[in-house]
């Protein structure tokens, strides 16, 4: 039981440490100042819930504290989606991702409230709160993008076909699928995609951009298994250059 | 837009010179008493133009400040030191936004400031043409740059137009924890390994003369300067800024058995004014006029996401609508 628990624990939480490290990327360099500053905002809120879940490891299951979690990991040890480790792009690839990873965020925590395994379900309730702003946030910009000029609305487009694989890679079952199902914590990656896919159909349509063929698509899996692309590990070397002078010391 | 010619609310010509030393005399007064000079209120075009250039130089460097920091924020060596450093940039960039919103209040659009930085009219910072090149560069600008930055904004929030201060007041609240954020990390640094201290007295020596170049040369007494004075546009002279920095932070980095480059720097006890070895002004004018370190990466980088979100910009001045969205409850 606890290995499934741990399982999730870790994937949401490196998830959320990767996209947050990727969105941290904008600062400086937004479109506007404006989004300069949402996308620090994502930042910090994804990588706080990254800690929150690393911190649940630690107290919960007696794992390492949340920095070595984090910070002293070998590549192939992270079980985030191949979506989150992607380079930042052009603005609207980030946007894109954004929109398509922080509703199936939402998702996930909304079905985690009922979670039987309670730390979680607290958290849950927590971070609640701050996902219906994340998502505010993109399905602003999606719509006032997608049907904005004839550029931003093929740049959106072009972003959505392309970032769709990877997306679909974000509900890439464990071996622990059964067991989480059955205990009550957590309902599962099928579920969480369906959930998903009802939420953001809707606001595709009105952001005037075209659903893309997802059942023709083959989804972008290996991540939660520990199967990266070529991008994780450089952004994982830069996240740990500074503690790498001496891992043993206070920083 | 701002020129040499003053508009009032209606348009109209405001008058003759005689109107024109009347209404100085009043706006004098009105500062004089401590009253704020509002957007609406009649004001010399010096004193438009030059709190222009100020608040738009201050706006720029809020957002080219973000630069050096911000490429640390990807290797910063803990989650906490991370979230604090991206808070702490967010914060910056979103000083820049409530300046640029100070100074259109005076006529001239962000986006024309924005330009004219790209084009170099424009200045910000000299400091921010300085590389950060380790982690303990992030710790010393984090604590003696927004500790000057505070001793200049602190000072100038006192001073008359009303729409400069009110932003100055918030700006000051929160790098009073960008400072706590600064020295934490530097204290982490100089109390921590040899190879640690070696790293932050290698920053400190690098990061000094930009320092002291911080403030300006100082003053020549001017009718021109006791004018800005007396209009509370300037509000301190550029060396007792560059004393009360010293004054305040010197002994603090001594305390840390920390070093500084300058083996003049010294109080006198009487007095209590520092000696300190001359700045190389030479150098200082030589950055300010693009020929520093880092101009040129910065401007770059500024005009690569001026660039690269123009498309953005654009759709968001498009006519198409937006309502597929509910509004916030």
């Amino acid at each position: 039981m606890s290995a499934a628990i741990k399982n999730l624990l870790l994937k949401i939480a490196d998830d959320e440490l990767i996209i947050g490290h990727r969105n941290s990327e904008w600062t400086g360099l937004g479109p506007i100042l404006e989004e300069d500053i949402a996308f620090s905002s994502l930042a910090q809120d994804q990588i706080g819930h990254a800690l929150a879940n690393y911190t649940i490891l630690q107290k919960e299951f007696g794992e390492a504290e949340p920095d070595v979690v984090a910070y002293l990991r070998t590549e192939k040890e992270f079980l985030s989606c191949q979506l989150v480790e992607l380079p930042i792009g052009e603005y609207d690839f980030s946007l894109m991702r954004h929109f398509l990873f922080d509703h199936s965020e939402s998702c996930r925590y909304e079905l985690l409230l009922k979670s039987s395994f309670i730390p979680l379900a607290q958290l849950a309730k927590r971070i609640k709160g701050e996902m219906k702003y994340h998502t505010l946030h993109a399905d602003l910009w999606i719509t006032k993008l997608g049907a904005g000029t004839e550029e931003s609305h093929a740049r959106m487009q072009a972003a959505l076909n392309e970032a769709m694989p990877y997306a679909l890679g974000l509900f890439e079952t464990s071996d622990y699928e059964d067991e989480l199902i059955s205990t009550g914590v957590f309902v599962g990656e099928n579920a969480l995609k369906t959930m998903w896919l009802e939420r953001i159909a809707p606001i595709i349509e009105h952001a005037n951009l075209k659903m893309p063929d997802i059942a023709n698509i083959d989804p972008k899996f290996g991540g939660r298994h520990g199967y990266h692309t070529e991008y994780l590990q450089p952004l994982l070397s830069e996240m740990s250059e500074v503690l790498d002078l001496d891992p043993t010391t206070k920083w | 837009m701002y020129g040499s010619a003053y508009i009032d609310k209606d348009e109209k010509f405001v008058g003759t010179a005689e109107d024109e030393a009347q209404l100085l005399e009043v706006f004098e007064a009105r500062i004089a008493r401590g009253e704020k000079i509002e957007p609406d209120d009649w004001m010399p075009a010096d004193y438009r133009k030059q709190l222009i250039r100020m608040i738009e130089q201050h706006a720029h460097s809020e957002i080219m400040g973000a630069l050096p920091e911000g490429t640390w924020i990807t290797r910063a060596p803990t989650l906490r030191r991370k979230l604090a450093l991206i808070a702490k940039v967010q914060d910056e960039v979103g000083h820049g936004h409530l300046l640029y919103a100070a100074a259109e209040t005076l006529g001239k659009s962000r986006e024309t400031m924005i330009n004219d930085l790209i084009s170099g009219k424009s200045k910000y910072s000299n400091i921010f043409n300085y590389p950060a090149k380790t982690w303990a560069d992030i710790a010393v600008i984090g604590f003696l740059v927004d500790a000057g930055a505070i001793i200049n904004q602190l000072l100038n929030a006192k001073g008359s137009y009303g729409p400069y201060c009110r932003a100055l007041e918030r700006i000051c609240y929160e790098e009073s924890f960008h400072l706590k954020q600064g020295y934490d990390a530097f204290v982490a640094l100089a109390t921590g390994t040899p190879m640690q201290r070696e790293m932050l007295q290698d920053a400190l020596n690098r990061w000094w003369p930009p320092m002291m170049h911080f403030f300006g040369p100082s003053d020549k007494l001017s009718v021109h300067t006791e004018r800005l004075m007396r209009w509370k546009v300037k509000m301190a002279s550029n060396e007792e800024m560059r004393q009360e920095f010293i004054d305040q932070y010197v002994p603090k980095i001594w305390e840390l058995d920390m070093t500084l480059p300058d083996p003049n720097l010294k109080k006198n006890e009487e007095t209590g004014v520092w000696s300190y070895t001359e700045p190389d002004w030479d150098e200082f004018f030589k950055v300010i006029n693009g020929d520093g370190p880092c101009n040129a990466e910065r401007i770059a980088v500024r005009k690569y996401a001026e660039q690269h979100g123009r498309w953005v910009r654009e759709a968001l001045m498009s006519k198409a609508p937006a309502t597929a969205v509910t509004p916030f409850a």
